[in-house]
């Protein structure tokens, strides 16, 4: 499979004698065996079945992002703990943990990159981090994420993974919700594009939202993506799902997502709708903008 | 009135009933009123203690409650010339949600709220309160038109949560709730949303982006019911008490927390003890609301709104 810009993830002499080509993994598509090095190099994409496997926001830098680069915004916020809430475990705990396994501050990140050479701002949820669910953090982030590209008049891509809102931030993550898309609606004004890329999964409090709004939307080859997740949906209506239910297929099919992109592509195709959509704006003689964020 | 008793209020309903019967006795005669007088007193004495005592739960159970008022119960006390509209113009009339415009003291309003029913039959009409993406394209239909002809929206809130079906999923419910949320953002009009009954997450709050917010007093508003936390969090839906009181979803906490902007008081015993003076206390607040930003510019209800909800969240900077 060819990459563009194919940017191996760099492993040091000391983690090849621990990790190493040593360590083997199934492929959860066809159950070939691969070592964990090969799939790291192909992106986490199986090289005999092309199951795409998650790829963590580091990934996700590296074969998007020209050098890999991402100029961090708003990386200093982390969660409180509004309600107090303890499951068992108090979330302050949950919180700790979840920064310690997966080396974020919480489970979205954004900033300002490029993509062949034309300025973006860019967002990726971070799904190791408590399943990339949305609280006031999150919510934060997504909104200032639009706030700012509004001010830069940069166009938005923003990658979703997520279980929906947080349970353990309650109301406030609900909230979040109407937040993130009173600042998307926002954004619109300054007329550029919002690229949606739906990830493996996209539920709940983050698919209601901001996520199938996207000017265009994209999903990734077997990514699970609905509002209800397919454990309660058969609960409800006590009947088994469909084979293919809430797959990009199905979401291609009933005319929510314009097209399924897998990762080998991802960067050339979202480029060239950067280009389409933003063509007018830069083929357009210069004088005093009148589209200004409000 | 269907008779629906939780546990808890069954000492509260007997003297009510004691009530009635009296009441009926001194209107023939008057020798009953003292008696009627002192029932009624201690009456509403007993309602105002076990309901000073409710835990969460309990409050979820009086949101829930069969025959608590309903957004239909509300319009017919204080909407006059009420037009029901109906039909997303895509698909279908979702019965989940009731809209239309009427006359609010004067004004005319446009109006969407989600609409249980009574009984097997109607229910099943209204799909428990369970809007399906029609609902929602119907509720966006009406934001749309509310801001075309400058009317104020009141939405009522009154749901377990947007529908989780094979069909809903089909035709975008997640689409139909973001879509919402983003037409909400941006009317040019006055919005005032009032959770009466149950706010189940998002399909709640996509009748909730309001430049005021208010609760019942026996309302709730929640990213996820207590039930389904519970199931989540410990695979016991039975601990659905400890999810409601972690969860912080009675009206008190929804003001502390600055999700909500004002709780309505409901009569002794809960709005469903009394739909006329509840809906009378709610028609008041409404329209002290609906005057205060009367005097608001298009452009400053849109910011208003903004930094309502801009506000909202908590975090370590
Ligand atoms: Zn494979």
């Amino acid at each position: 499979m060819a990459w563009p810009e194919k940017t191996l993830p760099s492993t040091d002499a000391s983690e090849k004698k621990t990790i190493g080509a040593g360590v083997f993994r199934r492929c959860d598509g066809c159950g070939t065996t691969l070592t964990a090095g090969e799939l790291a190099a192909n992106f986490e994409v199986c090289a005999s079945c092309g199951h795409h496997h998650r790829l963590d926001a580091d990934g996700w830098r590296r074969l998007l992002l020209d050098d890999g680069a991402l100029d961090p915004w708003d990386d200093h916020l982390s969660p409180s703990d509004p309600l107090q809430f303890s499951d068992g475990r108090p979330y302050r705990e949950r919180v700790a943990g979840a920064q310690k396994k997966s080396r974020s501050h919480e489970a979205i990140e954004t900033g300002r990159a490029a993509m062949n050479g034309q300025a973006i701002a860019y967002g990726a949820f971070v799904f190791s981090f408590m399943g990339g669910s949305m609280g006031s953090v999150v919510g934060e982030k997504v909104t200032r994420l639009f706030e700012r590209a509004a001010k830069d008049r940069l166009p938005v891509v923003l990658l979703q993974a997520s279980g929906g809102a947080r349970m353990q931030e309650g109301i406030l993550s609900l909230m979040q919700m109407a937040k993130s898309v009173s600042a998307l609606e926002r954004f619109r004004k300054v007329h550029m594009p919002f690229l949606s890329v739906l990830l493996n999964p996209t539920t709940g409090g983050v698919a209601a939202s901001f996520a199938f709004l996207g000017d265009v939307n994209i999903a990734e080859p077997g990514a699970l993506i609905g509002f209800a997740g397919p454990r309660v949906i058969e609960s409800t209506i006590r009947q088994t799902l469909p084979p293919g239910f809430q797959r990009p297929e199905f979401l291609v099919e009933h005319g929510m997502v314009d097209l399924i992109v897998p990762r080998s592509e991802m960067k050339n195709r979202i480029c060239t709708l950067l280009k389409h959509l933003t063509h007018a704006e830069a083929t357009r003689p210069a004088r005093p903008s009148r589209r200004t964020a409000s | 009135m269907a008779t629906f008793v939780l546990p808890f209020e069954k000492p509260i309903v007997d003297l009510v009933d004691k009530v009635r019967e009296l009441r009926a006795l001194a209107a023939k005669d008057s020798r009953f009123e003292p008696e009627l007088r002192r029932l009624e007193e201690k009456a509403g004495q007993l309602a105002r203690e076990i309901f000073q005592h409710l835990t969460p739960i309990q409050k979820v159970q009086i949101s829930r409650h069969a025959n608590r008022p309903y957004t239909l119960d509300y319009i017919r006390r204080f909407i006059t010339d009420w037009i029901e509209l109906k039909g997303d113009r895509r698909f279908a009339d979702d019965g989940a949600i009731v809209s239309g415009v009427g006359t609010f003291r004067g004004r005319s309003v446009v109006i969407v709220g989600h609409q249980k029913g009574r009984g097997t039959k109607e229910n099943m009409k209204r799909n428990f309160g369970m809007p399906q993406p029609e609902g929602y394209r119907k509720a966006i239909r009406m934001y749309e038109m509310a801001d075309r002809f400058q009317l104020p929206i009141l939405t009522f809130i009154d749901t377990p949560g947007a529908y989780p079906g094979i069909g809903a999923e089909e035709r975008g419910q997640s689409e139909a709730i973001g879509a919402a949320l983003a037409a909400m953002a941006r009317a040019t009009v006055p919005i005032i949303a009032t959770i009466i009954g149950e706010g189940g997450s998002g399909g709640a709050l996509a009748l909730g982006v309001a430049n005021k917010v208010l609760v019942l007093e026996y309302g709730c508003y929640s990213v996820i019911s207590p039930e389904g936390c519970a199931a989540i969090l410990w695979k016991d839906g039975s601990r659905a008490d400890e999810a409601a009181t972690q969860l912080k979803i009675t009206a008190p906490d929804l003001v502390q927390l600055g999700v909500v902007d004002e709780i309505v008081s409901e009569p002794a015993g809960g709005a469903h003890q009394d739909h006329d003076e509840a809906a009378s206390r709610l028609e008041n607040v409404l329209w002290q609301s609906l005057l205060a930003l009367e005097g608001k510019s298009r452009e400053e209800l849109v910011d208003d709104r903004y930094r309502r909800f801009r506000a909202l969240g908590a975090f370590v900077a």
